[in-house]
């Protein structure tokens, strides 16, 4: 069975953003730069499914050359190879122009199932994956936190996903293969790289496209125009001082003004 | 030039953002200078489309078909675009439900759109709507705005809008049959289900510890549990740490988990991912305890301690039973 598995490289999750010169997007010079964390998850039900299946895990990735980092990771986590959509200014593209490239850099090589992340953790629009699928003329099921697989004639042949409602309620769905999944966090246990992983990413194959290669992508119709740190809506009283002031403080509040010690 | 609004129902309940949403387009639509339509998609929904014409809108569409009983991306897509098609509304919204994150971005690219989701505010400038979106996990802001010719599909999060503004009124009610077929609906849905009966209610909790990441290790979680005992408190927590297995799903507060309004809510390394801040902003107050003072949960809190949870919550656990004598 063959799984893409489409990855994005955002800011760390602990990074001090700073909003640019422009206005319209962050400071990227002084950042660190990690997979999306419910990508990682996407990865990781991945290689458990072609650990159980066999096959081929390939990893997509659009993104600058610092993404070329994240990639080499999950080819050491036991993605076989990769296939990097290289362009600096991804972010002039909106959803829509993403999923363009994406599917035009996947056309090629046919596969069962495309799994992604549900959302990213820096623009959070949480559709490239469904964009991808209706682009690709697929189906497509999101928040998934389960996959089996069933065969025909040794060939994959359909899915039974289980997807997450709101307030702890589940189902089950079951459609046809190729399908595109989006994976919500926490569906498996992630791994880690091991030093022979490491070691053997290096000489695995990562293919670079660029962007003139798959085609023209039409001018984004959604554009931020400007970016900035929330206003407040509630002014919050912050207790000062070493810890056990602060503590005494604000312990104070509950009992004489909340009332609940 | 008109707005409409797709109401969301399943099994003949409303989904309680539905009325949110139409809100938004109330204001919406006067600010537009436009009218207003609302749809409710589903099977036998006349029941659901006769309390939406009590609203104020233009007009009602039940869009009414047996291959909408069960929700299907496939079905409720074409749906949806049948009715758009016919309607050409210039802006359609939606409740940012995850019924709506499964199809509405598939059918905002049918029209070579994307969809403007997870807003939290709109504006209204020179006519046209400005989306204002959470970006980084709740960091940071952004204005979106939409150009071209199609339609502008947005999906509004809880709590965008408030529903006691819900104008009444008396709307006709039309009728819209969607050409669907069922060979091709992909999707087979099965009977939804609970894991298991919840042994923990959240919601009757008085006061609540909720932990987040900044707790780090699972060996770490007796510290916040330690407070919560103090103050009587239950134990809940943020999605990455039921994820990771921490502590049982069955006490995550969330879009995932449960909604909770206690009197005291204490977020403790909870940086305040606005999946985290839906499930618990309706509390009466609000404490955060966090190292980041631009985490957001500082936005919604009333109180805060910004400094080391290993440090703080200790000295917290001394003070609290120190009070309690």
């Amino acid at each position: 069975m063959k799984i893409i598995v489409a990855i994005k490289q955002v800011p760390v999750r602990d990074s001090q953003l700073r909003v640019d010169a422009n206005g319209r997007w962050i400071q990227e010079a002084d950042l660190s730069f990690e997979i999306n964390e419910p990508d990682a998850y996407a990865l990781e039900e991945a290689l458990q499914l072609k650990e159980k299946h066999g096959g081929e895990v390939v990893a997509l990735c659009a993104g600058p050359a610092r993404a070329a980092q994240t990639i080499r990771e999950a080819l050491a986590k036991g993605a076989d190879r990769a296939i990097h959509i290289e362009e600096e200014n991804l972010n002039t593209l909106d959803t829509l122009g993403v999923a363009k490239l994406l599917a035009g850099a996947v056309k090629s090589e046919n596969p069962d199932l495309i799994l992604t992340g549900l959302q990213s953790d820096d623009l959070g629009y949480g559709q490239t994956g469904v964009v991808l699928a209706e682009l690709m003329g697929i189906v497509s099921s999101t928040i998934i936190m389960q996959v089996e697989v069933s065969h025909i004639d040794n060939s994959p042949a359909s899915i039974r996903v289980k997807r997450e409602l709101e307030d702890g309620w589940f189902q089950h769905i079951v459609m046809p293969l190729p399908a595109v999944l989006t994976i919500q966090s926490g569906i498996n246990k992630l791994r880690y790289a091991t030093l022979m992983g490491i070691k053997k990413a290096k000489s695995k194959e990562i293919k670079r496209v660029t962007l003139a290669e798959l085609g023209s992508i039409a001018a984004p119709t959604a554009t931020i125009e400007k970016i900035y740190v929330p206003h407040k809506s509630k002014q919050t009283q912050i207790f000062e001082g070493d810890p056990k002031t602060a503590a005494a403080k604000l312990v104070e509040k509950l009992k004489f003004e909340v009332r609940v010690i | 030039m008109s707005v409409l609004v797709v109401l969301e129902q399943t099994g003949g309940k409303w989904n309680r953002m539905s009325w949110e949403t139409l809100v938004a387009g109330q204001q919406l639509a006067a600010q537009m200078g436009t009218e207003l339509y609302a749809a409710v998609p589903g099977s036998g929904v006349s029941a659901l489309a006769s309390e939406a014409a009590t609203k104020k809108c233009a007009k009602v569409y039940a869009v009414e078909h047996d291959l909408l009983k069960d929700y299907t991306a496939d079905a409720y897509t074409a749906a949806v675009e049948g009715l758009v098609r016919a309607v050409s509304p210039t802006l359609v919204l939606f409740p940012h439900t995850y019924q709506v994150r499964d199809f509405a971005p598939k059918l905002a690219t049918r029209f070579s759109q994307v969809l403007i989701s997870d807003v939290i505010a709109v504006k209204v400038e020179s006519g046209s709507p400005v989306f204002v979106r959470l970006l980084f996990q709740g960091k940071l802001n952004g204005d979106v705005r939409v150009s071209g010719g199609g339609p502008c599909f947005a999906s509004l999060q809880a709590g965008a809008f408030r529903v006691d503004a819900l104008e009444s009124g008396s709307a006709p009610i039309d009728n819209f049959v969607p050409s669907l077929d069922a060979a091709s609906i992909r999707q087979k849905p099965e009977a939804p289900f609970r894991e298991s009966a919840r042994a923990v209610d959240l919601t009757a909790a008085e006061i609540i510890v909720s932990v987040g990441r900044g707790i780090k290790e699972k060996e770490n979680i007796p510290i916040v549990e330690e407070l919560a005992k103090a103050l009587g408190a239950e134990l809940a927590a943020s999605r990455p740490i039921c994820d990771a297995g921490w502590l049982p799903m069955e006490r995550q507060v969330g879009s995932s988990g449960q909604t909770v309004a206690p009197k005291v809510y204490m977020a403790i390394g909870i940086s305040g991912a606005i999946q985290h801040l839906v499930g618990m902003k309706g509390a009466k107050t609000i404490v955060a305890i966090n190292k980041d003072a631009n985490a957001p949960i500082f936005e919604v809190a009333d109180y805060g301690i910004v400094g080391d949870l290993f440090e703080v919550v200790p000295a917290l656990v001394e003070e609290v039973k120190k009070a309690k004598g």
